[in-house]
Parts: structure tokens; sequence; C-alpha cells
């Protein structure tokens, strides 16, 4: 990347790639948007009883994963949780 | 050894027909024996780009109700003596057939012929099945394009859910001019995002819609397009082929850009 591709548009084929990656997980996922959504939100509550965290910064999506015995790649939920303080813990 | 290849995509448009015409003419070129079947029952097609049209008297249907014997349907391709075309029906539906009848076709056409090749429907629906039901492998054909990807990953989950896990992808209408700008997909994408073996690459080519017109598959001749279409037929006997290189034309003034760009 040169320094000038910071202000560049992206091309049209990584716009393309970008928006296949995310359709081609839900689609392979056979997971509707809603149902990552509701999951998203029990998450969210299960969590924050324990913990306090960043809702802007949540990431959830399935990707995929290499699985260490059977078939290869195998598809994966990935969480990005950041947590801001522990609840209860006194600091 | 013989064997069962069905060419299917999901998405309609994207060179099935065209494909099957090709590799089928390219594998006969090669002396192999081929027979290609049209499984589009309602929208027959595949005669046409063969420019066999002319010649039908019987169609799949018939064969598979018994109104004929298999022999007396297969038009023989005058060009190739080895070739076969088993047409499809036009005035009937894709519910005509079941897939035990056609993987009974397909067995009984082992016997004589070294390649049998379907030409499937577009869709995932009866016809589909169909196609699938006596296939040993696959050649799945997309085009650079969002929903054909989108389209060619969901064919790919549904034939492994099917138990046909040979496949191989075609990424069919390439336009390097495109690539190289960044306003279409390369190869490498596509094959990174479907995950599947590439068995060739076949760029836009305006020889096509003129072997198209004239009914005769432009496989083997000196355009780019023929060029890949041969090698992938090559590959699909077990030949290891290097992929052309997709950017150079195959005219003298383009060879002499080349030189220059590469010196």
């Amino acid at each position: 990347m040169g320094l000038f591709d910071f202000f560049r548009k992206k091309n049209s084929s990584e716009v393309a790639m970008d928006r296949l990656k995310l359709l081609l997980v839900s689609d392979r996922a056979n997971c509707s948007p809603e149902i990552m959504e509701k999951m998203k939100n029990d998450i969210i509550q299960v969590i924050s009883k324990y913990m306090e965290i960043d809702l802007e910064g949540l990431e959830i999506q399935i990707t995929q994963t290499e699985s260490d015995g059977n078939n290869g790649s195998v598809p994966a939920l990935c969480a990005n949780i950041p947590i801001t303080g522990m609840k209860g813990s006194g600091r | 050894m013989s064997e069962v290849i069905v060419i299917t995509s999901g998405k309609g448009g994207v060179g099935k027909t065209t494909s099957t015409a090709n590799i089928g003419t390219g594998l006969a070129k090669l002396g192999k024996k081929v027979a290609l079947i049209d499984t589009d029952i309602g929208l027959r097609n595949l005669d046409v780009v063969m420019g066999l049209e002319n010649r039908i008297v019987y169609n799949l249907v018939d064969v598979v109700e018994g109104n004929c014997r298999l022999n007396q349907a297969l038009i023989k391709d005058k060009r190739y003596p080895e070739l076969c075309l088993l047409p499809s029906a036009q005035t009937r539906d894709k519910t005509s057939v079941t897939p035990e009848q056609m993987k009974k076709l397909t067995t009984e056409l082992r016997e004589s012929f070294d390649y049998i090749l379907l030409d499937c429907p577009a869709g995932i629906e009866q016809g589909f099945k169909n196609a699938i039901a006596g296939a040993d492998r696959a050649l799945i054909v997309t085009t650079p394009e969002v929903s054909a990807i989108r389209d060619a990953d969901r064919i790919i989950g549904l034939l492994e859910a099917n138990e046909l896990k040979r496949h191989d992808l075609i990424v069919n209408r390439l336009r390097m001019d495109m690539v190289k700008r960044g306003d279409m997909m390369s190869i490498d994408n596509v094959v990174d995002i479907l995950a599947i073996n590439l068995i060739g690459a076949v760029p836009d080519d305006e020889g096509i819609v003129v072997s198209t017109n004239q009914g005769e598959p432009l496989v083997g001749n000196n355009t780019l397009a023929g060029q890949a279409y041969l090698n992938i037929c090559k590959r699909i006997k077990g030949e290891e082929v290097p992929f052309l290189d997709l950017e150079s034309g195959t005219g003298f003034m383009n060879k002499l850009k080349n030189l220059f760009r590469r010196g």
C-alpha cells in the first residue's frame, strides 16, 4: 500500500469482494441477519452480568476456522467484545 | 473408464451451454468418445450452440419414456464422428424426467462413451437434481460478478450435500483490462472466495458470439477463449497444463507489445 492509498476510494472489485464475503458468511451459515442480531443481544445480556463492555466496539460474525481434527475448515462464531471494566471487582 | 460430468452454475447466462459445447467438442478433438446431454427440458439450447438444431428427431424425454431407442435419439456430429448430442425436449417441463431415470440413462451411455457431459439448467430445482443424479464430477461455471459467485457458492454446498465431492471451477468472461483497473474481481479473488480447485479461466471473447452465430464451437482455434477451452479439456483428461496468460492477445501486435513490456 502506498502513502496515498489512505485517501484512495476503494475500487469496485474490492467493494465486490467485501460484499461477497459478508454475503457468503450468512448464506453458508444459513443464518439470517435477524437471528444474528437477536443472538448479539442475548450475548450482550449474559456478558453484561459479569463485565462492563463497550457496546460500540462489539462485533460478532461467522467466519471460517481450521478445526483440529476432522475436516479442515469449519464455520466458527467469532465474537470480539471489548471489556471496559469488571463488575463488582471494586476497581 | 468413462466419466459423467455435469456443467452447472446456479445462475443463468454465465456460459454453461457454451462451456458444455466447447468442452465436449474439445474432448472429441482430442480423440475421446463424447456424448452431450441437454438436460434443460423446455428451454433447449445446446443444439443451436452446436449447430445441430436441424437434425433433431427424438429427444431426451422420448428416450426416457421409451418412445425410441437411445441410439435413435443420439445425433452424430458429422464434423467429429465420435461426438454425439442427446437434445432436450422443447415442449415438456422438468418434471417429465426423474433423477432415477437420468441415472439409468447415464449408466447406459457409459458403455459406449468416454465422457458424458450434462448441460444443467439454471436454478436449484428439479432440473438441477436431474442433471446431477448420475454425475461423477461437476464443473461449476461462474463469472467474476457478485451474483454469479454467490449462486456458485450455493451450488457447491448443494453438490456436497448430494455427495458429489469432485468439483472444479471455471471462471468465465474475464476481462483483464477491467481486472487491471480494479473494476473486476481477479481469478485469484474468485478462487479465494469459493475455495475450490480452478480448472480453467476463459476470457470474454467476441469470438464466442461469432462461433455461437455460426453454430460451431471455437475450442482449439486461434483465439484466447479457444485455447482456454482446449486447456480445460486437457486438464479434464488429467494432463497438467499451465494456465494461459490472459493479458496477452494472440495477435501479432499484442505479442510485439508484450515483448516490449517484458523487455
